[in-house]
């Protein structure tokens, strides 16, 4: 066969909604009109999603080229400069990818992995085929090592064995809790019972979080493989992976790795001629957040109302239908071949003391660069801030990092020097999560995002305990008071009394970490809720109750504009005369601001 | 839209052969049910009640725990504007502004028409494109509230509403 240039479209959920699919269509036209022949294919998220749409180009023998941000216009001209005339178009090219010859004229584009600031800290072992493989071809996957971890695993291991490699690597629970997955495993395999099940948390419902959707859309079968694995350490021969409905085309490409999979026999009955057998269904969630509980998650499955229940017994010894059951998430099963093939003292050189490998994280908030950043565990949150996702965005000021979504904390500045571990992100009050990472600047308020969480597990809450059902609500209506400018003096004593008494009493997971967002945001910045309460003040701007607009007199032209558009008549002045706003009659509904030609009004604390 | 009392029963008993030997089935047999008919009807839940032998008050009681189940009709676009932390600090705010002036309808109704009806999601997870919104399944990014009317227009001078 001979070798053809290869063009491959970045068509995961980000790039499809930057207009990825268009840019598929206008580069096969361009193909044709110039009767290039290529091998045009896509490919999942590799995680600069700030460059989306990503066109790679490669012609036999010479480096892949990478073009980020390219538009429908542009991409047949750069696609035939390219393949035709050896041009590369420096506008678009943001770096190669691999070795091989190039005109010397090119000799200064930088390595996409190695160079580009954003990927130099990265180190990519579960996101190793993201961006590389098309998802929807199963031979993509086993050109690069795919299913040999579980072929090693069921012909030349004994479960005890696996267990023993997963326990020495110590990879643990990628989902928020940590808990060493090899325990989780050993006690799955010491479990009494005639059926087991492996279970995958695909239902990451925290706002901020894309880790897991990006590796279900751009390498399902590292996860299949990870579970299929587990499926013979543990003693199961059925799967679910629980997948949450918003995620269509993570659904889709699940469904689809499955049937090839079976084609192959990667799954199904006597798996590479040995007695294994391993079968997997996708279960779509149907919206509820608190299904990524583990308990409550099975429930679903069952086809119930998705509410937790109080555990022991843990899901290894009863799980789904009574039965034992290994529930990992999708970040951790992706991980096991890697675990697998590499051998755990590598992967557990990767890391700290207590936290091995890598974590996934989703870059999201007021950075410059946002995206998927796959960095070993250690790393500072300085590093993460500033060198990979490059700072915050127009030269603004860092004031708090958001990590682990609802169930986490906000991490202020002097604790930037914090290696990202479980155990140290735990003891700041946060945690690690599921990967979310939200990086806020100086106009953000931190009353206003802890309301805004608090909002999301009230809404969130099942109902089925008090504290939860009861006491978010409460905490939430305080907070509302707080960002509404009638907070009382005691307001603070009481939602830490209110919070730490959820945090201990909750039934599951959601609400035991529900006040997290408040409690951290109280104990680092807690002089910003005494000025909403005492001062009547949001120094962020963002708390509009406590605002007020004002009319700059140097600006004001006395237009009148303003003064015709405010429903409730609340500015005067005479034409041609500086206007007012009037405090107390004002709605702040901001219509005099849109209307204001001379940029004259703005909000003010 | 359909008529509770001509309801395509056929459907539903294809729906449920599908699903009747895997355990657990449910929720997928409520979802197909809610694909056939845009939402799901109180007389289509009661029919599946008797086939499955279980009280109507259990499959209600699935209904309502999980977001995704509709029990009144819905409109023929679904827009559901992204309340995820990125998009909160990019100013989504704005955005339900403008929609909400647009369909004049509150968060969680159907316009009049039922053309379009009106959601709030969790988060789409398309955080690096925020602020965002999703009409059906195209998602919307980098939005700013200026854009919102032209958008909602492709969507109108559909069928049954060039009136």
């Amino acid at each position: 066969m001979t070798a053809k240039p290869k063009i491959v479209v970045g068509l995961g959920t980000c790039g499809i909604a930057a207009g990825g699919r268009e840019i598929y269509n206008a580069i096969e036209k361009a193909l044709t009109e110039n009767n290039i022949d290529a091998e045009l294919t896509q490919t999942g998220c590799i995680g600069a999603c700030e460059n989306e749409v990503l066109v790679d180009i490669a012609k036999p023998g010479q480096p892949r080229i990478s073009y980020g941000k390219v538009t429908e216009e542009k991409i047949g001209e750069v696609v035939t400069n390219h393949l035709l005339h050896d041009k590369i178009d420096r506008e678009f090219a943001l770096g190669k990818i691999g070795e091989g010859e190039l005109s010397a004229e090119y000799d200064d584009l930088p390595y996409f992995f190695t160079d580009l600031p954003f990927y130099e800290k990265q180190v990519r072992l579960c996101l190793r085929n993201c961006g590389f493989i098309n998802p929807e071809k199963i031979d993509e996957y086993v050109e690069r090592d795919g299913y040999q971890a579980l072929k090693q695993v069921i012909t030349e291991m004994k479960p005890e064995e696996v267990v023993e490699v997963i326990k020495s690597s110590g990879l643990r629970g990628r989902g928020g809790g940590g808990f060493s997955t090899g325990m989780k495993w050993q006690f799955t395999m010491n479990a009494v019972g005639d059926k087991k099940y492996v279970v995958c948390n695909a239902d990451e419902g925290d706002p901020g979080a894309f880790m897991d959707r990006s590796i279900l859309e751009g390498d399902p079968h590292s996860v299949m493989e990870g579970m299929a694995i587990a499926g013979y350490a543990v003693g199961a021969d059925e799967g679910y992976i629980y997948c949450r409905a918003e995620y269509p085309l993570a659904v889709n490409r699940l469904k689809m790795a499955i049937e090839q999979a079976k084609e192959k026999n990667f799954l199904g009955d006597n798996i590479f001629g040995t007695d294994f057998s391993f079968n997997l269904k996708v279960k779509e969630g149907a919206g509820a957040f608190v299904c990524g509980e583990e308990t409550a998650l099975l429930m679903s499955i069952e086809g119930k109302r998705g509410m937790p229940r109080p555990r022991p017994p843990f899901p290894a010894n009863e799980g789904l239908f009574g039965k034992p059951t290994c529930l990992n998430n999708v970040e951790t099963f992706a991980n096991v071949p890697v675990v697998i093939l590499d051998g755990p003292e590598k992967f557990a050189s990767i890391g700290t003391e207590g936290s091995k490998g890598t974590k996934v994280f989703a870059l999201t908030g007021s950075i410059n660069r946002t995206g998927l950043a796959e960095v070993p565990m250690g790393i500072t949150l300085e590093e993460v801030v500033y060198d990979v996702a490059g700072g915050i965005i127009d030269d603004g000021k860092f004031k708090a990092v958001q990590a682990g979504g609802p169930s986490g904390g906000c991490i202020p500045e002097d604790l930037l020097h914090l290696p990202i571990d479980y155990d140290s992100l735990t003891e700041a009050g946060a945690m690690m999560g599921s990967g979310g990472l939200v990086v806020m600047g100086e106009d953000t308020c931190m009353v206003d995002i802890a309301r805004y969480f608090l909002s999301f597990t009230q809404i969130e809450s099942c109902g089925k305990c008090t504290p939860c059902r009861e006491g978010t609500k409460r905490m939430l209506e305080i907070l509302e008071r707080i960002v509404a400018g009638e907070g009382k003096p005691d307001d603070i004593e009481k939602l830490k009394t209110l919070g730490e008494a959820i945090s201990a009493t909750a039934l599951c997971g959601l609400g035991q970490t529900a006040p997290n967002p408040v409690l951290t945001t109280l104990r680092y910045f807690q002089e910003e809720y005494e000025q909403h309460i005492f001062d009547k003040r949001c120094v962020a701007g963002i708390c509009v109750d406590l605002m007020f607009y004002l009319i700059d007199a140097e600006l004001c032209n006395g237009c009148g504009r303003c003064r015709k558009a405010c429903p409730v008549s609340a500015i005067s002045g005479d034409k041609k005369e500086v206007h007012v706003i009037d405090k107390e009659t004002c709605i702040k509904c901001g219509v005099c601001v849109e209307k204001c030609k001379q940029e004259a009004i703005s909000l003010q604390s | 839209m359909k008529a509770e009392n001509d309801l395509n029963y056929a459907a539903i008993d294809n729906i449920y052969d599908t699903w009747k030997s895997q355990k657990g089935a449910l929720i997928p047999m409520l979802q197909e049910m809610q694909e056939e008919f845009g939402y799901l009807p109180r007389t289509a839940l009661e029919y599946l009640a008797k086939k499955l032998h279980q009280p109507i008050s259990q499959i209600y009681g699935v209904c309502t725990f999980y977001s995704q189940f509709h029990l009144k009709p819905r409109g023929k676009h679904i827009i559901r504007v992204c309340q995820g932390t990125a998009c909160h600090v990019r100013g989504i705010a704005k955005i339900a502004t403008a929609l909400e002036e647009e369909l004049e309808v509150p968060v969680g109704d159907t316009t009049e028409d039922l053309l379009f009806t009106y959601e709030s999601v969790a988060c789409v997870g398309c955080c690096g494109l925020a602020p965002v919104m999703m009409i059906d399944d195209v998602t919307y990014g980098r939005l700013n509230a200026a854009a919102v009317p032209d958008i909602l227009k492709k969507y109108e001078g559909g069928e049954g509403n060039d009136s």
